[in-house]
């Protein structure tokens, strides 16, 4: 049974409808991409899977349940951890917190246990802290963890985000253009990071990215998005050679 | 390079060296002051480190200088500098114990200090326990205003409900009063159980601000501050057309509980709470709310749960402090707490500095301070201070002292060799 189900999802913006009749299975484990010209209703359609946008029609279910309506902590907390296309890290905070604080759902001492310094706090915020390096350690950014955010190379604020996202301990990563503004080297660690994550963890991953080669090399069925219409699906040889993607997107200028 | 050097010698001395100098001045100020302040053509001791000549005899302030330098400048840089070695090594040999007995030494050491110097004047031992209290305050609406990063303008309000409800408690349960009749426990179990009142007065102050809360997390969007002012008036307006409770005469006859030691101990609690709070994952959540609310729900953080719970917080330690304020005057009315009062608080948050603890230690005592130099102004006080702020809000946005960590351990920590290395470390 798959574990996310978008079924007829549709989506309007005032006037402007951003995504139309849009359909999605993921079975655990798998590879998924997206792929679409800018404003094609991508990250739009993120946004609808992770509760910030309640659809307008259709339904989203996760593991079979319907989870259209619930707020974003909720679903997060359900299993999908997700990054941002534009970054959004919390600017105060430094690498080590922002891994911490995605276990904010699985903190179980309270209010006074926070206040009052009980030994059960000292010992989840230990056990928290221990998971939050293992996974700096996984994504090669252990050596940051008492950094400030803000300093950081666009590379790393990606992988801090990156490592955020797994401290929720999704079974659905969603990654919204994770290549965006890194150059050749970052590119080729990036893609190796995302393979181990998926290797190490038996996650699902849903992809969004502009690179093709990325795409065709990571995923094993893409679909194409266009005016918030899916237009092909298949795997990376049927996309690549499916007339209207190549019409549609791939001559459009778009890398 | 000579300055360089003797600031770098400075720069070793731990907290206790600068505690046990501070409490051997006070010393002196005890031994000799009088006798130095008519040598230096002073009326008495300037009582509060001549802040309150500035205005009122400016002539005396040279004088005043000099004393200061004599009794307090001088002697705690010699012993400071010259204790720094056996300071730091009683530093570190307390450290070994658990962090509770350094702690209590050096809060120990602190308050006999500040004891015998409020000893040396009345006026000295109230302005202490008002700055204290601020203290409390600032540091309560800092996790509001600089951690959460709202802008709520109910404070004055909580203080309120909580010097209410605590001076009701009090004088209902242990005085004769004209209104509420004899005495319901004896008196003398009064002092006991005063923690309790506070308590109470503090949940009382946190069940009103739900009052806030509840409308104003429901939805995104800047509803706080104008929900918070409105609170602000209406308990005023409330307190002022409830009789039994004095109306805007006001409420009299509590009893006297809160001496020094009482604020004190208080306020240790207080910043100790809040620090603990703050800085735990559940605390942090306010400063993921605050610098981007739509990352914190997508990793799990129920945002408005935790707005609610950190703005009934603060309300707590609001209503803990109203209830102090109460039983140091030991008289309350509702003019008290209206938009003056709010001016100097948020005054305090700002000027101190956001999310941080020691910005709200330095905002208190500073206004406080600023408070007192300008109250030969009367009125005019309160164009001073207004402006300062938005002097600081332009020129520093942030305050003073913002976004710093308060950790005790590396605050109790010894400052020499090795030890000041590891403070350069990330923490981990
Ligand atoms: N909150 C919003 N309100 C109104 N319109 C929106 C909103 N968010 C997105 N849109 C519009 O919906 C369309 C799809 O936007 P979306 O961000 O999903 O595109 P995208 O495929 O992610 O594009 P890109 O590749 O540039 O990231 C665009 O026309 C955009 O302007
Ligand atoms: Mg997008």
């Amino acid at each position: 049974m798959p574990f996310l189900e978008v079924e007829h999802v549709t989506h309007q913006f005032g006037g402007l409808r951003a995504v139309h009749d849009y359909n999605l299975a993921i079975e655990p484990g798998h590879i998924r991409g997206l792929i679409g010209p800018n404003g094609a209703g991508k990250t739009t359609i993120f946004n609808l899977i992770t509760g910030i946008y309640n659809p307008t029609e259709g339904n989203v279910r996760l593991d079979g349940t319907r989870i259209n309506g619930l707020a974003p902590h909720r679903i997060a907390s359900m299993g999908i951890g997700r990054t941002f296309q534009n970054l959004l890290l919390w600017r105060h905070m430094n690498v080590l917190d922002h891994v911490k604080m995605a276990h904010f759902s699985r903190i179980r001492y309270g209010l006074l246990g926070a206040v009052l310094g009980t030994p059960r706090r000292h010992r989840e915020e230990r056990e928290i802290e221990d998971k939050a390096r293992t996974l700096l350690e996984m994504l090669d950014i252990g050596h940051l963890a008492g950094q400030a955010v803000t300093n950081l190379p666009y590379g790393a604020q990606r992988r801090v985000e990156m490592a955020r996202a797994l401290a929720t301990e999704p079974k659905l990563l969603l990654l919204d253009e994770p290549t965006a503004g890194m150059n050749p080297d970052e590119l080729v660690q990036i893609m190796e990071i995302i393979r181990r994550v998926h290797r190490e963890l038996n996650l699902a991953i849903f992809l969004i990215e502009h690179r093709m080669r990325f795409v065709m090399e990571l995923c094993e069925r893409i679909q194409t998005l266009v005016f918030g219409e899916v237009i092909a699906e298949g795997t990376p040889e049927e996309i690549q050679n499916d007339p209207k993607v190549i019409e549609a997107y791939l001559g459009s200028g778009n890398e | 390079m000579d300055v360089r050097r003797t600031m770098r010698g400075f720069s070793q001395v731990p907290l206790l060296g600068w505690l046990v100098a501070a409490f051997i001045s006070v010393v002196i100020e005890i031994q000799w002051g009088t006798p130095l302040a008519q040598a230096l053509g002073l009326p008495k001791i300037p009582v509060l480190f001549g802040v309150v000549l500035a205005l009122k005899q400016p002539h005396l302030l040279p004088g005043a200088v000099v004393y200061l330098l004599l009794v307090y400048g001088l002697p705690i840089a010699l012993i400071a500098r010259l204790g720094a070695g056996i300071a730091n090594q009683a530093a570190g040999a307390l450290l070994r114990l658990p962090l509770w007995v350094s702690a209590a030494v050096h809060l120990g050491l602190f308050y006999a200090a500040l004891e015998l110097w409020s000893g040396l004047s009345d006026y000295r031992d109230l302005v202490l326990r008002f700055t204290l209290i601020a203290v409390m305050v600032t540091l309560s609406l800092n996790v509001i205003n600089g951690y959460m990063g709202e802008f709520s303008c109910s404070h004055p309000g909580f203080m309120a409900v909580g010097a209410y409800a605590a001076s009701v408690l009090s004088v209902d349960l242990f005085t004769k009063h004209r209104v509420f009749g004899e005495a319901l426990l004896p008196p003398a179990l009064g002092p006991f159980l005063f923690p309790l009142v506070l308590i109470i007065a503090g949940l009382v102050a946190a069940v009103s601000a739900l009052v806030v809360a509840i409308p104003s997390f429901r939805t995104r969007g800047d509803y706080l501050a104008i929900i918070s002012l409105a609170f602000m008036f209406i308990i005023k307006s409330l307190i002022e057309n409830l009789e039994i409770v004095g109306g805007a005469r006001g409420l009299g006859g509590q009893p006297d509980w809160a001496g020094l030691s009482t604020v004190f101990l208080w306020t240790v609690a207080c910043v100790w709470a809040i620090n603990n709070f703050v800085r735990s994952t559940l605390g942090k959540a306010l400063n993921a709310v605050r610098d981007n609310e739509t990352a914190a729900t997508a990793m799990t953080v129920d945002t408005r749960y935790t707005k609610i719970v950190g703005f009934l917080f603060a309300a707590f330690w609001a209503g803990v402090a109203g209830g102090l304020f109460a039983h140091v005057l030991r008289y309350v009315n509702p003019g008290t707490f209206g938009i003056q009062k709010l001016a100097e608080v948020l005054a305090m948050v700002y000027f101190g500095g956001l999310n941080s603890v020691y910005g709200s230690i330095v905002g208190a005592v500073g206004i406080s301070l600023l408070g007192e130099a300008l109250r030969p102004l009367e009125i005019f006080k309160w164009i001073i201070i207004p402006l300062l702020l938005i002097l600081v809000m332009i020129y520093r946005p942030t305050g003073l002292v913002a976004f710093k960590e308060f950790d005790p351990k590396a605050v109790l920590r010894p400052k020499n060799g090795p030890e000041r290395e590891r403070d350069a470390l990330p923490r981990g």
